[in-house]
């Protein structure tokens, strides 16, 4: 079984973190992925670095920016990440936008992921309808699971069909914004997430985009399935020592 | 051969819309109407009145005389120069403000790189009453001035972009920002024939009227129907989309597109894609781009602005990719030289994009009897600075 599906099925309030690989330090990726898992973390999002993130603000655009300039590479980053299923069993999912991962080759990707342990994939800039037709059952063959985007806009047609060929979960973006808002969620964001709780869709659903706080953890995951937190962790890993990071996964629970 | 986009969205293997979720109904929406919208009668009636009693239209198709006899052939350079705002750039922004107005969007968001676009997309939306934001480099802020103050003065917000090499790129980066983060009331109006579907083709139809016009005026003056040559500089290749545009089909018109190639294509300083690019994906299209063997988008240059982009629309990919269209590379200094050479022969200063074109003059024998017509995209106002500081003027 998918690590993912194992974990979701074990437990709620899942809590999952999205890094930057080779971020402050080239060499910091698998030291802070142990780390959050040792203190907690469910799951993690391992981004790689991209020139011209789109969806991204500016948190995560510059850790991109220093991570390249440390030199990461998707060469690189499959190294780093060679042993790590003998240092860590938590579900990993790698972030990364197409350009990247067409230039490497696709196939070739999803090999090299399924070689190291990769759960799922998260590619924003890949269409909903081009990854169905074409990559879906390559995904399928390297057991990745495609976690794909929806948002306050997505129409519910549109959710159910994104659900239909979705594995996993589903990422629900939490307002229309790119990451790196902290964020208040209203009743807006909350009759949101209620409405796709109530869609009851084949699959769990997590939210993320804007969390950062315990408070905003409890409110993202009271309807969903869990909740992905990225700027507000590249903050706190740009400010504080990585040794902090103990404290960083205690905040968020302690409310 | 086709050089039409396709019901998906390509030419050939380029094009398409590859955009994260949180645009999908905003382009899902552009592309189940662009088309009805712009075929719809009143909207040509519309467009059509305000290029001409606007913005000044149609642009003259003049017989460069002392150029022609230099060259021992006939150049015609087909006036965008002479546009209301100084550039091709009004053709799109006129249309795409009705397409906006149609949709029932209130705020307009742009890129700039030269200010061209800017000022273009500023002035409609002053005319319309409509909000606009238009995001710009730093550097293109500073080497740009005046059209930043042109923007400022139509009541338009610029914001500076201070990400990546602070040029079109990074403000088109922005821009696509900006309307993940304003998905209701937004409409964003794209400065050239690139982004995702369907940008390219909706940019090529509203300049199309350029090549529609280089035909009408050709056979006024020379009852000939298509001249032997086209000849236009390639940012992202939107005045190259609209003077190829009704020849694509004709393969005895020889089209010939004119990248930046900066200090030269092999100094790591050029902007030249078709030359140095590999196919990838740019904001949401699968075209040519520069990018490092990682798929890292990589930082071009030219002393032009506007020619200054990594990219090209996947209209001209395909051109490249099919021999359709010859593809030339021209370094800062032969740009910059025809602008002066230009000023000084015909009395024009060109704007150092469309410079760029005429260099192709000096790289290829023309015959006596052919027609050569090269689009003078925008004139150099606002480069006074770059041609001061150049030629120590
Ligand atoms: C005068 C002029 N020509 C050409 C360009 C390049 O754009 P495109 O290739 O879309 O025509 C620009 C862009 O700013 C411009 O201002």
């Amino acid at each position: 079984m998918n690590r993912i599906t194992s974990k979701l099925q074990s437990k709620d309030k899942i809590l999952s973190i999205y890094i930057t690989a080779g971020y402050p330090k080239l060499a910091d990726t698998v030291s802070v992925i142990q780390s959050l898992e040792k203190y907690g973390v469910d799951m993690i999002e391992i981004g790689l670095p991209y020139s011209d993130p789109l969806a991204d603000g500016k948190t995560i655009q510059n850790s991109s920016t220093q991570a390249l300039h440390n030199g990461m590479t998707t060469e690189v980053l499959f190294e780093q990440l060679q042993n790590i299923r003998k240092q860590v069993s938590i579900p990993l999912i790698i972030m990364g936008y197409f350009n990247p991962i067409l230039q490497y080759g696709v196939e070739a990707f999803c090999q090299k992921c399924n070689e190291i342990g990769i759960d799922g994939l998260i590619i924003p800039d890949l269409p909903v309808e081009l990854y169905e037709k074409q990559y879906k059952t390559l995904f399928k063959k390297y057991n990745l699971f495609n976690i794909l985007l929806i948002t306050p806009q997505t129409s519910e047609a549109r959710i159910r069909a994104i659900d239909r060929i979705s594995e996993g979960f589903i990422y629900a973006v939490s307002t229309a914004s790119v990451t790196g808002k902290s964020l208040e969620f209203g009743e807006n964001e909350m009759n949101y997430f209620q409405r796709i709780k109530n869609l009851k869709l084949r699959n769990p659903f997590l939210v993320g985009f804007g969390i950062h706080s315990a408070k905003t953890f409890e409110q993202a995951t009271f309807y969903s399935k869990g909740a992905i937190i990225g700027s507000a962790f590249i903050k706190f890993i740009t400010e504080n020592n990585s040794a902090r990071i103990k404290q960083f996964v205690a905040s968020l629970k302690s409310n | 051969m086709s050089f039409k986009v396709n019901k998906k969205g390509f030419y050939g293997d380029f094009g398409g819309a590859f955009i994260p979720e949180m645009l999908y109904p905003n382009i899902e929406e552009l592309k189940q109407n662009y088309l009805k919208i712009i075929k719809d009668k009143v909207f040509q009636k519309e467009y059509h009145a305000l290029l001409k009693e606007y913005a000044g239209r149609p642009t003259p198709l003049y017989y460069a005389k002392n150029l022609s006899e230099l060259y021992h052939t006939n150049i015609y350079l087909k006036r965008e120069d002479l546009l209301h705002t100084g550039a091709h750039k009004m053709n799109n922004t006129i249309g795409q403000i009705l397409v906006a107005k149609r949709l029932g969007k209130k705020r307009i968001i742009a890129e700039t790189g030269a200010g061209q676009h800017g000022v273009a997309t500023a002035t409609v939306c002053a005319l319309m009453g409509m909000q606009c934001v238009v995001y710009m480099g730093e550097t293109d802020i500073q080497r740009q001035a005046p059209n930043v103050a042109r923007m400022k003065m139509l009541g338009s917000e610029v914001i500076s972009v201070n990400s990546g090499s602070k040029t079109l790129k990074d403000a088109t980066n922005e821009a696509i920002r900006d309307w993940i983060s304003n998905p209701e009331d937004t409409y964003y109006i794209i400065g050239s024939v690139v982004g995702p579907h369907p940008y390219p083709d909706m940019v090529a139809r509203l300049q199309s009227v350029i090549s529609k016009e280089i035909k009408t005026q050709l056979m006024q003056k020379r009852m000939a129907s298509s001249p032997d040559y086209v000849i236009a500089c390639v940012g992202g290749g939107s005045n190259a989309a609209g003077a190829f545009y009704h020849f694509l089909e004709n393969e005895k018109v020889k089209l010939i597109a004119v990248e930046a190639a900066g200090k030269g294509n092999d100094s790591g300083h050029s902007a030249a894609t078709s030359v140095l690019g590999k196919i990838g994906i740019i904001h949401g299209s699968m075209t040519l781009l520069m990018q490092s063997e990682d798929g890292q988008i990589t930082e071009p240059y030219s002393i032009s602005a506007g020619l200054d982009y990594p990219g090209i629309g996947p209209l001209h990919a395909h051109l490249k990719a099919t021999k359709r269209a010859e593809f030339v590379s021209v370094t800062d200094d032969e740009a910059m030289q025809w602008g002066l050479k230009l000023a000084r022969m015909e009395g024009i200063i060109p704007a150092i994009e469309s410079a760029h074109a005429f260099a192709v003059l000096d790289r290829q024998k023309f015959k006596p009897t052919d027609v050569v017509v090269i689009n003078l995209s925008g004139r150099g106002d606002k480069d006074l600075n770059t041609y001061i500081h150049y030629f120590n003027l």
